[in-house]
């Protein structure tokens, strides 16, 4: 099959998993094996691509024409072939997972619940793979859309809020913002292309480069730069698979991952060098890292405090991306990956908890470690690589930031990320001391056990992906360079 | 036969309302009107393929050559308006028979026909003529025709909301009338493109009285803020496929004609550079944006609420116009044919929602989502649309009034425009969350509505999806037709 064709089965194969997941509504079993297939074989092509990208090749296919002179179409190039196969591997994993963990919970509505997960990983390739800003502007929106049903999932009032802050957040910044960037660099250039070296260098006088700059930051929602980071913690009402993957991967990567796009193919490199004044936002970014941290470090309950360390986490990526330089590209699109496997194992491992013990506040968490060790030891693996401490990935990605840091000058910064590291083994290493090292609260511990095998294997396959990472990283590296 | 065409187009309508008068039966006068409404959408396509191919078209009543005869002129913007006019009764007249049915006495049935062939007939004439005494005379049929659609309404307070709209458009008809005498008075002419040619460029008071008792007529008819009163009761208490002709059809024909007297007959110089109309409407637009969706948001009855949306919706189609500049223009003509299928779809959709459950209040909307899972995601889809979610059709005219905006570094205007869909996410979400998160309240279970009302409403709500995604048919137009106006053809 040739790499174009490749190219728009991609994001077909999820769709078309969807509405066969709605067929089979009557028949669990079968509903399951078609979301295993489905993602498998997403995976399977997304993989058949990774080739032909590395090979410096951009497989590229037009959809439609929707105004003229601006078309829908798909190009993968070395960023978003990253972003796909990450989001394609964890799916698959994540759809085991989510299949143990609403079946032990006995949730409703699985079959909605499937069907939009599935509609969710079509739209997150969709903007992987898409070759210009209208192509991504509508994958973008389609992510969030398909979303909304998966965060509201328990149908409660308090789903019914969370929901609210989460759309209202997240189409409020794309329609707002994001949508004027978009027309702005449209009547500035004539052109929304991803081109390599950008299209608005030269194009405009730095002062509507910054605007510009400003507009694309705070109006892709999703990358959780704050002050417009409230959706995420809201989201965490969604059951945990969900949180899981959506939330730590699909849908705030798709956001950080628009950033890293933007810099690099819309404004390039030079655009973003003085006079045009982007350290001001490099300090917004720093200060959601910290803030974030320090907000984490006073959360109780495990999922709302992954949450505050995702949105300081996807920070480490708009540093890096707004950095402009050779190394910041390294170190953004790397923690895609990196931070991936590390967050999604602490949310399985979150959810392995809940099933296991229906806890989710930490204080609660006592002398857990001793009846669930495989839980407690992936879930000190993950905290690893979220702290970019070896031996796990994240160490990479920590390195080539601050590499990027010091050659940008930015020497605030680098204490900045110390200083981050040591929030973030703050926040989650006593998760893991107080499991194994404090007594069990009374009475209630002696009828835990691990949580059922469908969640328990995931989250141990993710944490080892972490450290394989460490000892591994070469491919990733190696798309990336093809951006240099 | 052919080359009659465009005086067909309203004959057809004209004596299929007689027929439906005398006939006496519901279900036959139903079958006229289908008929013709086909009929008119068949003729109004085939207009439309004409001046694309070879032109503007101008036709000659009775042999009276103008300026003294009365002159039919169709170019592409009237062609692409009447071919709105065609699609949405086609559309609609199916979905008409169980709701109407339903919603009126038995021997009011053929008479809404009637009024609804009539009204048809007028509107289709205001877009076809090239004679301004002739369009006062078409405008006042379909005016009149409205307001008995609108108080044959089921509710009671249909006959208050219809007597106000009465006074209303009576007050607008005789500004307009007022508007003409003037123009009439200082050139001697009542033909578009012979006044064109006699209005002077430069300033002068009868002329610029004129234009004043136009717009504001005008703007009584296409409900401008703050002009907009009638509006809100009359959609709210009109039968509903009435409402949803009617949002869909005669405020895109009024500011069809807006756009005419604007923009060909007094002349973009005069209008928009002596008179310097844009700084008048601009911010009248943006301040029925803003309070047409606020007033929205705070609504309990959905059609009320859908009824304010139009009021900030006909906000940016003028908006649009009032850019003056070919992406304005464009923007302008494409929202005035989008927001026809965005709250054709909506309202039909309430339509649905009336004929099953019988009201259409906020309350009575529980657990929808579950018992007409096809109807509430037609309106969702319709939301959306509303909202200008990209792949239907409200965004791709968010995009060119926005592009628009930017174009000018008109950046409140781009503001308002964003901060208007952003309000619509709000009232549209209230919706959808009483529909799909509360339970049913009601002891006896919800239905789906029928096929043969589904079916209409999907057909909408598809095209919002079609032409939002393949917009180089209807933006290829719309721009045609803005460059017509802007060289003051």
């Amino acid at each position: 099959m040739s790499p174009e064709s490749l190219t728009l089965l991609a994001p077909s194969i999820p769709l078309l998993g969807t509405i066969l997941i709605l067929a089979a509504r009557r028949h669990p079993d079968v509903r399951e094996a078609v979301t295993l297939v489905t993602a498998v074989s997403l995976f399977a092509s997304v993989c058949a691509l990774y080739p032909v990208v590395a090979g410096g090749g951009r497989p590229r296919i037009v959809l439609l024409e929707v105004l003229p002179g601006l078309a829908l179409f798909f190009e993968v190039e070395p960023l978003g072939m990253l972003f796909a196969l990450v989001a394609s591997c964890l799916w698959i994993v994540t759809s085991v997972y989510a299949i143990g963990y609403m079946r032990a919970n006995k949730e409703r509505n699985q079959t909605r619940f499937f069907a939009f997960f599935s509609l969710s990983l079509a739209s997150a390739v969709g903007i992987a793979f898409s070759g210009n800003l209208l192509t991504l502007f509508v994958f973008y929106e389609a992510l969030t859309l398909a979303t909304y049903p998966l965060v509201t999932h328990h149908g409660t009032a308090k789903a019914k809020e969370g929901g609210r802050t989460y759309l209202g957040i997240l189409l409020a910044t794309s329609i707002g913002f994001l949508m004027v960037a978009i027309v702005w660099t449209w009547h500035l250039t004539g052109t929304l292309d991803f081109r390599s070296g950008g299209i608005l260098h030269g194009a405009a006088p730095p002062g509507v480069i910054m605007a510009l700059l400003a507009l694309y930051a705070f109006g892709t929602g999703k990358a959780a730069l704050m002050p417009f980071h409230r959706w995420l913690p809201a989201a965490m009402v969604a059951p945990t698979p969900v949180s899981a993957l959506l939330h730590a991967v699909a849908v705030v990567k798709a956001g950080v991952f628009t950033i890293l796009k933007v810099v690099v193919y819309v404004f390039g490199f030079e655009a973003l060098q003085p006079p045009v004044m982007t350290t001001w936002l490099l300090y917004v970014a720093a200060f959601t890292i910290l803030a974030a941290s320090l907000i984490a470090l006073t959360r109780d309950n495990l999922k709302a405090r992954l949450a505050y360390s995702t949105v300081s986490q996807l920070s480490y990526i708009v540093l890096a991306a707004v950095l402009a330089n050779q190394a910041g590209i390294l170190a953004g699109g790397s923690h895609i990956a990196m931070h991936a496997f590390g967050k999604i194992t602490l949310f399985f491992c979150a959810g392995a908890i809940y099933v296991a013990t229906k806890k989710t506040e930490i204080s609660t968490m006592d002398g857990l470690g001793r009846r669930m060790p495989l839980t407690f030891l992936a879930f000190f693996v993950g905290s690893l690589s979220v702290a970019g401490l070896p031996p796990t990935g994240g160490t990479w990605s920590k390195w080539y930031l601050l590499v990027g840091a010091v050659e940008g000058g930015h020497m605030v910064l680098l204490g900045v990320l110390a200083l981050s590291t040591l929030l973030n083994v703050a926040y989650l290493m006593p998760i893991v001391a107080r499991g194994f090292f404090l007594p069990a609260q009374d009475g209630w511990s002696d009828g835990i056990k691990e949580a059922p095998p469908l969640c328990l294997v995931p989250l141990c396959f993710t944490a080892v992906g972490g450290v394989a990472l460490f000892f591994f990283p070469g491919p990733i590296f190696h798309l990336l360079g093809l951006l240099l | 036969m052919s080359e009659h065409l465009p005086i067909l187009l309203v004959v057809v309508p004209l004596a299929a309302a007689a027929i439906t008068a005398v006939l006496r039966s519901g279900r036959i006068a139903w079958l006229v009107t289908l008929v013709t409404s086909w009929a008119v959408l068949g003729i109004s396509v085939s207009l439309l393929v004409q001046v694309l191919r070879d032109g503007s078209i101008r036709y000659v009543l009775g042999g009276w050559p103008p300026p003294w005869g009365i002159e039919y002129s169709i170019d592409s913007l009237s062609a692409f308006v009447l071919v709105l006019l065609g699609g949405i009764a086609a559309i609609i007249t199916p979905f008409a028979l169980r709701s109407i049915e339903r919603e009126l006495e038995r021997g009011l049935v053929h008479f809404h026909y009637s009024a609804l062939l009539l009204c048809l007939a007028g509107l289709l004439g205001m877009t076809s003529t090239g004679d301004v005494f002739n369009l006062f005379v078409f405008l006042e049929i379909s005016s009149i025709s409205a307001y008995t659609l609108i108080a044959m309404g089921p509710d009671r307070r249909a006959l208050h909301a219809a007597f106000r709209y009465l006074i209303m458009g009576s007050v607008g008809a005789t500004f307009i009338v007022i508007g003409i005498g003037m123009l009439y008075m200082m050139t001697g002419s009542l033909n578009m493109a012979d006044l064109a040619e006699l209005i002077p460029p430069e300033r002068n008071r009868t002329i610029s009285v004129a234009l004043a008792f136009l717009t504001v007529g005008i703007g009584l008819k296409l409900a401008l803020f703050p002009l907009h009163l009638w509006l809100p009761d009359a959609y709210t208490f009109a039968p509903s496929a009435v409402t949803a002709f009617l949002a869909a059809t005669a405020t895109q024909v009024a500011v069809y004609v807006l756009a005419r007297f604007l923009f060909t007959v007094f002349g973009m110089g005069f209008t928009f550079e002596v008179m310097a109309l844009d700084r008048i409407l601009i911010p009248l637009c943006l301040l029925g944006i803003l309070a047409g969706s606020m007033r929205a948001i705070h609504q309990k009855n959905v059609k009320r609420m859908l009824a304010y949306s139009s009021v900030a919706q006909i906000g940016y189609v003028v908006l649009g116009l009032s850019l003056v500049s070919l992406t304005g223009l464009t923007a302008g003509i494409l929202h005035l044919f989008n927001h026809a299928l965005m709250k054709g779809s909506l309202f039909l959709a309430m339509g649905c929602i009336m004929y099953q459950v019988g009201s259409v209040r906020l309350d009575d909307m529980r657990g929808l989502g579950r018992s007409m899972p096809w109807t509430m995601a037609a309106f969702v889809i319709g939301g959306l649309s509303l909202i200008g979610v990209p792949l239907t059709v409200g965004f791709i005219s968010k995009w060119y009034l926005v592009l628009g905006a930017v174009e000018q570094g008109r950046w409140i205007v781009a503001g308002v425009v964003l901060l208007g869909s952003l309000l619509a996410v709000i009232y549209i979400w209230r919706v959808v969350e009483v529909a799909y998160f509360e339970e049913a309240s009601g002891d006896e279970p919800v239905r789906e509505a029928p096929i043969s009302l589904l079916i209409p409403t999907w057909a909408l709500v598809l095209a919002n999806l079609y032409f939002g995604i393949d917009a180089t048919l209807t933006s290829g137009i719309a721009s045609g037709a803005a460059r017509l106006l802007m060289g003051g053809g």
